[in-house]
């Protein structure tokens, strides 16, 4: 739970700073059955990165990383929209959007688990030609769609709440349970830790380390589906652009790090909210939006920051408080000066 | 040394990835020659200098940093940043280029050094404090402006225009000549000084480099600073070529890079690789550009399609390298 404390910290302060600049910040209000409100708004438009960032989760957990998520965004929202405005089904066009994303992780786990290529090479090859891909399936140009069944997957209200919300919440769950109730987790730990050593303790890495990518992948295709049906359109190059080093971001602020061995889903839902609720803050505190980059860049570098043991041993060590805290960190400067 | 033979002639499997750029550059390059009219001429490889200069220079810094196993996401905003802060300087107070450019290049290393410093005091992972910076210089560009900014220095312009003539009616623009020089000084720092050496250790492995004795925390904050200084200097080249500053500039060129130094035969995790082949790397990127330009009907995309698959040939075929070396 400490891990989660600094999150958590950080959160509650970007909150308190919007209250203190829109007094109504907190309020939510239920209008023509639907309910509004910045919260829900934060909740709403984080949606797609939550999900996002909870596939990335289990990736940095087995030591690796995915840069292909955007892409993956990119073209599962196109080729759903394709298969909707060529009259198919919504649940053929979901089906082959989210089966062609599976497909798409498990190349990635085969190039990282079976053929041994370093994740983040491996996955910056679907990075760039998955932008290709997209754009290839949309013909270059932004495809429309109209129809009221799509629509809802991210942009449509059930039971008054965004949908969005109802589906974050369902694979929030599936994934806790699976990787928290069950063995998974700590399986997926444990080839973090040392894929080698937990290969030679009987347990199928490469297996673990496909799945986990296919997993990824799969929730960038559901925040493809959500990204496209919210503007009820596919634009093959913008869509989900730079929303993995987003995902990567929440991942870290979440306090998960990326050599891999262990993972808080908690921190990762935390820390994508921190970056949605920043941009939000943004917002409502009338900062100019030219300089929103330059905001983000602080906050994380300031998370991160904190969250770094050498760094908050060095502060504390000119304060005089805690004299004997990291010992590496003293002995690396002693060898090199 | 491991070697492996072709034929009667043997090559040190170092060299390979090397030379099997070199072999994919000049098959394209036949292949082009061979398919369009017009293509096979000396030309057609300085043009693609010429449009790649700024790119070149950005590899080169890229190269130090990945060869320390590190890597460093911010270059394409910091080449935005020397674009726009270079534009503005001149456009606004009007101050002459003599004085803008050092002061871009020395803002780009300070850029540089900062986040070195952070990734070796502080051990955060590199991507995450190269991710900042690149947000950081983003955002320092927006702030300065939204819109582009013409450059029209009458110095800044005649030098961006220069031709240089060669030979036969081949000619360069002054930018190859400053990428050049930096490659040039870049492989005499590699190879032939401490700096090098310790660059090469570092990357090969961290711990047995400090064991060593090896200032391995000046090595790490040197070669951010100089990825830094190698950014604002392709951002320099790139308002020569664009004669603007502009936020949006570069984007994405972080990519390019990496790819460029991937394809080149550097290994991500450091310690292997040499600067010609980052060279190749960025003459093979220019090249497909070449190409899908001659070829016309193309759309863009294939253009990232072809580079996706290239990375993927390129990573493939170290990959069963080093499996053979090993054995």
């Amino acid at each position: 739970m400490r891990r989660l404390l600094w999150p958590a910290v950080v959160l509650v302060l970007l909150l308190a700073l919007n209250v203190f600049f829109t007094p109504s910040f907190f309020s939510i209000q239920v209008t023509e059955g639907h309910l509004y409100g910045s919260l829900i708004d934060i909740l709403r438009f984080g949606a797609p990165l939550i999900l996002v960032s909870l596939g990335m989760t289990l990736v940095i957990a087995t030591g690796g990383i995915d840069l292909s998520v955007g892409s993956v965004v990119a073209i599962s929202g196109a080729l759903a929209c394709l298969q909707i405005s060529e009259d198919a089904s919504l649940f053929t066009a979901v089906a082959a959007a989210l089966g062609l994303c599976l497909v798409l992780g498990a190349w990635n786990g085969f190039l990282v688990a079976t053929v041994g290529i370093q994740p983040i090479i491996a996955t910056l090859v679907l990075m760039v030609a998955g932008r290709g891909l997209a754009q290839l399936i949309t013909g270059g140009q932004i495809i429309t769609v109209n129809s009221p069944a799509y629509k809802l997957i991210g942009g449509g209200y059930w039971l008054t709440v965004p949908f969005g919300i109802f589906i974050v919440v369902a694979v929030l769950a599936i994934t806790a349970f699976l990787t928290r109730r069950l063995a998974l987790g700590m399986l997926i730990e444990s080839v973090g830790g040392n894929a080698e050593a937990s290969r030679l303790a009987g347990i199928r890495a490469r297996g673990i380390v496909i799945m986990v990518y296919a997993f990824a992948a799969l929730c960038a295709g559901v925040a493809g589906l959500m990204i496209s049906s919210n503007v009820s359109s596919a634009d093959g190059n913008n869509a989900g652009l730079w929303i993995e080093l987003d995902a990567i971001l929440a991942v870290v602020i979440g306090g998960t790090s990326l050599s891999g061995g262990r993972f808080s889903l908690g921190g990762t839902v935390l820390g994508a909210l921190i970056i949605q609720t920043l941009t939000t803050t943004i917002y409502s505190i009338g900062v100019p939006p030219e300089t929103t980059l330059l905001f983000k860049a602080l906050v994380v570098t300031a998370v991160c920051l904190i969250q770094s043991p050498s760094f908050r041993a060095k502060a504390f060590r000119r304060r005089g408080k805690v004299p004997s805290a990291g010992p590496a960190a003293e002995e690396k400067v002693q060898v090199t000066a | 040394m491991t070697t492996l033979t072709v034929g009667r002639a043997s090559v040190p499997t170092k060299y390979l990835p090397v030379l099997v750029t070199g072999c994919l550059f000049l098959a394209m390059f036949v292949a082009g020659g061979i398919r369009y009219e017009g293509f096979a001429s000396g030309q057609v490889i300085l043009n693609v200098f010429i449009d790649n200069a700024f790119l070149l220079v950005v590899a080169v810094g890229m190269t130090f940093v990945i060869l320390t196993g590190g890597i460093d996401l911010s270059v394409g905003s910091v080449v935005a940043l020397s674009t726009m802060i270079s534009a503005s300087l001149m456009a606004g107070p009007g101050w002459p280029p003599y004085l803008v450019i050092p002061l871009v290049l020395v803002i780009g290393s300070g850029l540089g050094l900062v986040m070195g410093y952070i990734v070796h005091a502080f051990d955060i992972q590199p991507f995450i404090v190269t991710l900042a910076g690149m947000f950081l210089a983003r955002g320092l560009c927006y702030t300065i402006g939204t819109e582009s900014i013409p450059i029209e220095d009458p110095t800044f312009t005649a030098f961006a225009q220069a031709r240089l003539d060669l030979f036969a009616d081949m000619w360069i623009s002054p930018s190859v000549i400053v990428a050049v020089v930096v490659v040039l000084a870049a492989v005499y720092v590699l190879h032939y000084t401490r700096l090098g050496r310790a660059v090469y250790a570092t990357g090969g492995s961290e711990q047995s480099a400090l064991l060593m004795g090896l200032p391995v925390a000046r090595t790490k904050i040197t070669v951010y600073t100089i990825s830094g200084f190698c950014s604002a200097l392709g951002g320099v080249l790139l308002s020569f070529y664009m004669l603007s500053g502009y936020g949006l500039h570069a984007v994405g060129m972080e990519l390019d890079a990496i790819a460029a130094v991937v394809i080149g035969g550097t290994l991500l995790t450091g310690g292997s690789g040499f600067l010609l082949g980052t060279v190749l790397g960025v003459l093979v990127l220019g090249l497909i550009q070449t190409i899908i330009s001659f070829e016309g009907t193309l759309s863009s995309w294939w253009t990232k399609i072809f580079i996706g698959m290239l990375l993927f040939a390129f990573i493939l075929l170290q990959r069963l390298f080093s499996a053979r070396s090993r054995r």
